[in-house]
């Protein structure tokens, strides 16, 4: 407040202060400098798969907009007379001769269209790693559970963005993709033939469908994705990242390296590394050649034929559901559609969006948490995670089915079968099977936090016992090790007042009790002091 | 490495290494604080921070080179479908692509690889603290908030004036309302045309395969063109003057013929729909649309590869497997005064995937 900082005033002198000058006189640009420039970051390899996430929609940007120059968004029908010659004189939409055009006649067209498909499979399957990510060490805990909402609206995006730029090109494949989507839409109760008639213009395919999905695959959506990704990263640098549990790392501070200049090089590297990785890849390796596919007729198909990664399991629990349909009153109703279309996706991406409220609310955990989770210390999310990838991948692994079948010379009945079954089964399997790594893990820790490491030196006492030494632990790995807390089941007492009324709610305070027996009913504790103390003391370490 | 072990022998737990007993401090789990920094060789040794510089430096080089390479390349590798590079693993591919791919591959990898080398091996890693504060604002910064709402809401009389207040909540809720309502020009009603197919009595089956690339001629066929466990996809002839309206057609007209021995047929209606064996079915799987394709022989099953229902094509094309809940639908065919297979009448029932109006 003292008019005295006036004389300290600095008088910039190089180009770069100069500018700074300026836009600090409009902007007030210090402020926000002085605060963020030196902003730490903690470091650990799993905090780059959003990272990955970012970088890879940036060469999605970069290489749609060089895409679009070239791509003409129409089902008009042209005869191809391009430098392909196996399609010569082929009929076929503007939007396949375009495609074609890209790939063969425009230099570094194809490339451009690799790098595209690429980077939309690297990040599709960044963002599935980065939300379990998220999800396994518990990041997602107050107060993140808005942007776990936020990414998770911006996975669900990602999908619907692939779904349409794989259709734009109107080759074979992507044909019989919106066929399969238009054949599920006329499914939905009531309104189902209503919105394939308006999103297609009319009959299936008309002449509508590509420009419309044009429009929502460079423009609606992107610009979507584009906002929430702001919002995403401003919450990330607002509310400060988390770390891991360690010596000198606690819930009120960020342990980790300077944004200027280390997050700079490194992130900023990492952008042109994974730019480079999926130019190296659009260089080298074929994604979908849709000449080989030959323009879109709705009576033809290949056998084999397979989406993109993130849309088999959509395809494999299609392809899985048994044969159920209703007609009743005149109407139709098809649960062997809407099962794996809408009820299942539905439960399983709910699910996910939901996770974190339903454990806040069982755990009746209302703190701030800036310390990650183990995944070992608590077992049974890390269950519930590992059950619902299993699950995930048995639907993913029966969207494969057909080129199973071949490769192992078995039938497509048998592996169809086969994952109607592991469908329930395998999922149940794995929650059990992850509990009980998750247990032993915990067990381990303990041991180790008792006894110490395994030295490798053996003894042989006057007995002539053989026995190791074990080397204590340093008091950080001994703090990092005992950090986590034990959850307890609730127990419920009081449950009615002096003159026996029920408390309210108790319902629902009875289905919390019981969901916290199953959270938290088997556990492993931690070491106590004393129980530290007598193994150190009986000299068993 | 001696900073780790300087640390290990200040730890709180000291112990008598000859009787194994313990004198254990008052917290054996305490925070012993931020562990002290380890240098890198770059940070003591001069010569190797010199030997990291040249390798970032000779990065940034590799990559502005490969940047012009790439230019070169652009211009100078011809872009053609005969000018490819073939080697294993991945086959056959333009050696523009190729050429393309590697130098903007290198120029951005090397540049990455750059920039990330340098922070890693010379700019600073001394890890530090920075303070978290709570997210939640103080009470008095509640407080204020909340005066300063209340102030605007006595403002502008929103509990005063429950007439402003209901009508504008009521306007609100409906101006939304015309976004969905503008949709409405973006196709026609369904009405009846999900039932419909171009087959009519009489209507000429063209062969698929004869259609001519311009799409406006095509070849009928003879019952004696087909042999025993023959099949042919074939359209109605109005496909032929369709137009722009041919895919339209055949997304809902496309059929199979097949000819099996009768004895083999096990439907007496199957048998009375076709022609000497010759029997017609739609081609359009009715789970979700796809056009069934995969036919064994010796089974009569034909199979859709997208979802693999499986229809008996000798029993009324009944599903025996897959997600598929109908029979594929039967058109009934004759032969017409040309000795050519026409249609007899239309499907009996829309074809393709089931809709909520199909009933």
């Amino acid at each position: 407040m003292s008019t005295s900082t006036t004389n300290e005033e600095i008088v910039p002198t190089t180009l770069g202060g100069k500018a700074s000058e300026y836009l600090d006189q409009r902007l007030g640009i210090a402020g926000a400098a002085k605060k963020n420039l030196r902003k730490i970051f903690p470091d650990h390899w799993s905090f780059m798969l959003g990272e990955i996430c970012l970088y890879s929609f940036i060469v999605l940007l970069l290489s749609g907009i060089f895409l679009t120059l070239f791509f003409t968004p129409s089902m008009g029908e042209v005869t191809y007379n391009g430098s392909y010659t196996p399609l010569d004189g082929i009929r076929m939409s503007e939007a396949y001769a375009s495609t074609l055009n890209i790939s063969f006649d425009v230099r570094g067209g194809l490339l451009m269209r690799q790098i595209h498909h690429w980077a939309a499979l690297v990040f599709v399957m960044a963002i599935m790693v980065h939300m379990l990510r998220i999800f396994f060490t518990g990041a997602f805990r107050k107060p993140r559970e808005l942007n776990w909402l936020i990414g998770f609206t911006l996975f669900v995006m990602a999908l619907a963005e692939g779904f349409c730029g794989y259709s734009l090109p109107d080759d074979l494949l992507s044909g019989t993709g919106l066929r399969i989507l238009q054949g599920m839409i006329l499914a939905i109760p009531i309104v189902g033939t209503y919105i394939s008639y308006f999103l297609f213009g009319g009959l299936f395919p008309g002449t509508d469908i590509v420009p419309r999905l044009f429009t929502v695959h460079i423009l609606l959506v992107p610009g979507l994705i584009l906002g929430l990704i702001t919002a995403h990263l401003i919450l990330v640098f607002y509310q400060k990242h988390t770390q891991w549990a360690g010596p000198g790392r606690t819930n009120q501070n960020v342990v980790g390296l300077p944004l200027m200049p280390v997050y700079m090089a490194k992130a900023g590297g990492f952008f042109f590394v994974v730019f480079g990785f999926t130019a190296l890849l659009g260089g080298l390796v074929t994604i979908n050649p849709i000449w080989l596919y030959g323009p879109y007729v709705p009576t033809q198909i290949t056998a084999g034929s397979q989406p993109d990664f993130y849309i088999g399991f959509f395809e494999g629990a299609l392809r899985m559901m048994p044969n159920i349909e209703w007609n009743f009153w005149g109407h139709t109703l098809s649960p062997n559609i809407l099962v794996p279309f809408a009820i299942v996706p539905g439960i399983l991406f709910g699910g996910l969006a939901m996770y974190p409220f339903l454990e806040a609310w069982i755990t009746g955990d209302r703190r701030e948490h800036h310390i990650l989770d183990r995944p070992r210390n608590m077992p049974t999310r890390t269950a519930i995670g590992v059950a619902g990838i299993v699950f995930y991948g048995v639907g993913w692994i029966n969207g494969g089915n057909d080129l199973i079948a071949p490769h192992f010379n078995l039938s497509v009945e048998a592996i169809t079968w086969v994952d109607r079954v592991a469908i329930f089964v395998a999922p149940a399997f794995a929650f059990w099977l992850t509990r009980r790594i998750c247990f032993g893990l915990q067990r381990r820790d303990r041991d180790k936090v008792l006894h110490g490491r395994e030295s490798g030196i053996i003894t042989r006492s006057p007995e002539g016992q053989f026995s190791e030494i074990h080397t204590p632990l340093p008091q950080g790995d001994l703090h990092t090790l005992t950090s986590h807390e034990v959850h307890h089941p609730l127990t419920l007492t009081d449950v009615t007042d002096a003159n026996g009324v029920p408390a309210p709610n108790l319902r629902l305070a009875k289905l919390r009790a019981r969901m916290t027996r199953w959270y938290f009913g088997e556990r492993v504790e931690k070491v106590s002091e004393e129980e530290y103390r007598e193994a150190i003391s009986s000299g068993h370490h | 490495m001696s900073g780790d072990m300087t640390h290990d022998e200040h730890g709180s737990v000291a112990v008598d290494e000859e009787h194994g007993h313990g004198v254990v401090a008052e917290n054996p789990f305490a925070d012993p604080g931020l562990p002290e920094h380890t240098p890198r060789l770059t940070d003591i040794d001069e010569k190797v921070a010199r030997k990291s510089e040249r390798i970032v430096a000779g990065l940034f080089l590799l990559s502005a080179i490969a940047t012009i390479a790439f230019m070169v390349c652009y211009t100078e590798v011809p872009n053609n479908t005969s000018t490819i590079v073939n080697f294993f693993p991945l086959g056959a591919m333009s050696a523009s692509n190729f050429a393309l791919g590697i130098t903007l591959g290198v120029a951005l990898f090397a540049m990455g690889a750059g920039a990330i080398y340098w922070a890693r091996t010379l700019m600073t890693d001394v890890e530090v603290p920075q303070e978290r504060h709570l997210l939640e604002s103080t009470p008095e910064d509640k407080a204020e908030a909340v005066a300063e709402f209340q102030q605007g809401m006595a403002d502008s009389g929103w509990k005063q004036r429950p007439l402003i207040r209901r009508t504008l909540i009521g306007a609100m809720a409906v101006l939304p309302l015309p976004a969905v309502w503008i949709l409405r020009d973006l196709g026609p009603q369904p009405g009846t045309t999900q039932r419909q197919t171009a087959w009519t009595a009489g209507e000429l089956i063209i062969n698929d395969a004869s259609i001519s690339l311009d799409g406006t001629r095509g070849r009928g066929i003879r019952p004696e063109d087909l042999q025993v466990g023959t099949l042919v996809s074939a359209s109605p002839a109005a496909v032929l003057t369709a137009g722009d309206q041919t895919n339209n057609m055949m997304s809902m007209s496309a059929i199979l013929l097949v000819r099996m021995n009768t004895v083999d047929i096990k439907s007496q209606q199957e048998i009375d729909w076709g022609y000497e064996g010759i029997v017609a079915f739609s081609k359009i799987c009715t789970h979700v649309g796809c056009p069934v394709q995969l036919f064994e022989q010796q089974t009569h099953h034909m199979l859709c590869p997208c979802h693999q229902s499986t229809f008996d094509l000798s029993d009324n094309g009944r599903v025996i497997f897959g997600p598929a809940a109908r029979s594929l639908p039967q058109l009934p065919i004759t032969v017409n005064a040309d000795g050519y297979l026409v249609a007899k009448a239309g499907f009996d029932q829309p074809v393709g995937p089931s809709f909520w109006e199909r009933g």
